[in-house]
């Protein structure tokens, strides 16, 4: 299956300074795909060059097979973007908004118009001038104006940004009805792990420019977990843990009490080789990783948001 | 691309740079109107008498005298009998030149605001062209369509060559009608001279002849569409450069007010006539104005005010198709 964006050692050097430095990932086809990393680490000028806004120093781009920099008319047909806030004129109404854009585009009439306006619900509020609306609004306005072109891919960047937490849930809501109704793949940015859980296939974490993990969200959320475990002795016992090959980060909590890192179907396993050293298991508790925690873990705990 | 160049007038419109524009041009015209009226009120209390044709006549005769005299210069002699037909004219067809209609009012006050009032209006039309797209954060919205950049800064300039057009055409029509209540709608007719050339200090005068107001009028307003044009391209380039709507409206006012100043300052310093807004007064070679810095004529200022245009039309395209949006 041949990815709807495929981006290929990915840089952007401003100045001195390397703000993207040799990112690479794919996006298939009917995926929702998140890109995660705090503040700072590169998100908006990645998803910058994604678009065409910015011109990469090094890699490449493509969209639907096109690449961006030398079939930038192709490529770019099959994108709809929000970069950032959802800005558009203030002084038209939202229609002429859409009208506008429409223009600017190909087969885009105006029963395309009438039905994006449909699909993001804004029918009764269309012709009044966009200074009007609420955030929320201009957030589906925005999202109407980007799928006017009937993209394979839409570029949401940081969605959820001052949105309240129904407007939060109703656009998750949203997003999922695009991706398993229109069959669109959606690419989303956000600092928010929890969001980026709820909502996404796979996921790309960043952090200083760089892709740290590319993998299923399930996978990274389900493969490791931390299990705390009580033992006695505990030195004899966090002796024999240290020494296997999947545990991690043994940490030791109080006289009887650790910590560790390992893989959650191992449990069974490690508990009969404990057993059967004459080490007395009084408790297994395992605890259910977030993404937060892989977050935190990868990145050595720099600040989120 | 006539879609693109519809949407780029229908924001203009649309965020009432028009409507501002056609408001200074409402309220201001009024006032240059009422300003000429006393003007003439004045004229007529010095003379002391309101028969004019009297005053004409007493005129035409004193003309035709200093022409027997042989002191006068032949090129004066020329000028003088023009002036001479002019004011026959005037006598034959019942037109009071100190009172002389809306027609000279429209020609009057674009021969005044060439330098300073339509620069600074074209300045309101373009100076936010470009930047107020960087300033609302649209600019990435616009450029993530399946549209070449250049086409989009190439929609944007032919709008606003349509919306200069269309405000020189405004001004007209608003001058003539305004001024009309008080002056009357007559004068398309009226013989009007041209043909000056300035030479060195001199005043050539040979090929000076009569013109029907109403051509006198085209021309002017000709050479005004030409400045205001001129303006127009450089400020345009400004609002791609600066991405900040009042940073570039404050560049272009300063730059055109510090023009109309340094040409009366320091007419003696001769380099000032290459800097671009000195060249706006493109109507003044047409009335015969007397020249302030030597070394400039009709052709030297269109030819200064094309190449500044040039260069700025160059610069915007370029940057404007390189640049990465950043903010």
């Amino acid at each position: 299956m041949e990815p709807v964006l495929a981006v290929e050692h990915l840089s952007k050097k401003i100045g001195a300074r390397t703000i993207v430095n040799d990112v690479s990932f794919h996006v298939n086809p009917g995926e929702i795909f998140g890109f995660l990393g705090p503040n700072g680490a590169g998100k908006t000028t990645t998803i910058r060059m994604l678009v065409g806004l910015i011109k990469p120093t090094s890699g490449s781009v493509s969209i639907g097979g096109y690449n961006l920099q030398t079939h930038f008319l192709e490529a770019i047909k099959q994108v709809g973007c929000i970069v950032e806030n959802p800005e558009l004129y203030p002084y038209l109404t939202g229609r002429e908004n859409l009208e506008h854009f429409a223009r600017m585009m190909q087969d885009v009439d105006a029963n395309r118009i009438d039905e994006v306006v449909q699909l993001v619900e804004l029918d009764k509020r269309i012709d009044e001038t966009v200074k009007t609306y609420s955030l929320g609004m201009r957030q589906r306005l925005g999202i109407a104006q980007a799928l006017l072109g009937n993209p394979q891919l839409l570029i949401l960047d940081e969605p959820t940004n001052g949105l309240d937490p129904a407007g939060i849930r109703e656009l998750r809501a949203f997003i999922r009805k695009l991706a398993q109704e229109q069959s669109i793949s959606i690419f989303i940015s956000s600092h928010i792990l929890y969001e980026i859980q709820l909502l996404c296939d796979r996921v790309a974490i960043i952090s200083q420019g760089k892709v740290l993990k590319t993998a299923p969200v399930a996978q990274l959320v389900g493969e490791e977990s931390k299990v705390e475990w009580s033992l006695q002795p505990l030195s004899a016992a966090i002796h024999q843990l240290t020494d296997l090959p999947y545990i991690r980060n043994v940490e030791q909590l109080g006289k009887e009490r650790v910590m560790v890192h390992m893989p959650v179907e191992k449990i069974a396993e490690t508990n009969q080789l404990l057993l059967s050293s004459d080490i007395q298991v009084n408790a297994i508790r395992p605890m259910n990783q977030t993404l937060e925690d892989i977050f935190l873990e990868m990145t050595g705990g720099e600040g989120i948001g | 691309m006539a879609k693109l160049v519809y949407n780029e007038l229908l924001k203009m419109f649309r965020k009432k740079r028009f409507l501002v524009v056609v408001l200074i041009l409402a309220v201001l015209i009024p006032i240059f109107t009422y300003a000429q009226y006393i003007t003439v009120q004045n004229t007529v209390k010095q003379i002391g008498t309101s028969d004019w044709k009297a005053i004409l006549q007493q005129q035409i005769v004193d003309r035709e005298n200093q022409l027997t005299s042989s002191r006068v210069p032949d090129e004066w002699k020329k000028w003088t009998r023009l002036t001479i037909a002019q004011e026959k004219y005037y006598l034959k067809n019942n037109i009071n030149p100190t009172a002389p209609g809306a027609p000279t009012f429209v020609r009057k006050f674009v021969e005044e605001a060439v330098a300073l009032f339509l620069p600074l209006i074209v300045v309101i039309l373009a100076a936010d062209l470009v930047s107020s797209e960087y300033a609302n954060g649209t600019i990435k919205v616009l450029l993530t369509r399946p549209v070449p950049r250049w086409k989009v800064l190439l929609s944007k300039y032919l709008a606003l060559i349509l919306s200069i057009s269309l405000m020189m055409l405004i001004t007209g029509l608003l001058s003539y009608l305004l001024s009309g209540i008080i002056f009357g709608y007559k004068g398309w007719d009226l013989p009007v001279l041209t043909g000056f050339i300035q030479q060195g200090n001199q005043l050539i005068t040979s090929q000076v002849h009569l013109v029907p107001q109403w051509k006198y009028i085209i021309l002017s307003f000709g050479l005004a569409w030409f400045s205001a044009l001129a303006v127009g391209t450089i400020s345009f380039m400004v609002s791609v450069l600066v991405r900040n709507t009042a940073t570039s409206m404050g560049v272009m006012l300063a730059a055109v007010i510090s023009g109309s100043l340094l040409s009366q300052l320091a007419p003696t310093w001769q380099s000032l006539r290459y800097f671009v807004f000195i060249n706006l007064r493109l109507t003044d070679y047409l009335a015969g104005k007397p020249v302030l810095i030597s070394g400039m004529s009709l052709p030297f200022s269109l030819a200064m005010l094309s190449i500044w245009s040039i260069i700025a039309i160059i610069i915007a395209f370029v940057v404007f198709s390189k640049r990465d949006v950043l903010n």
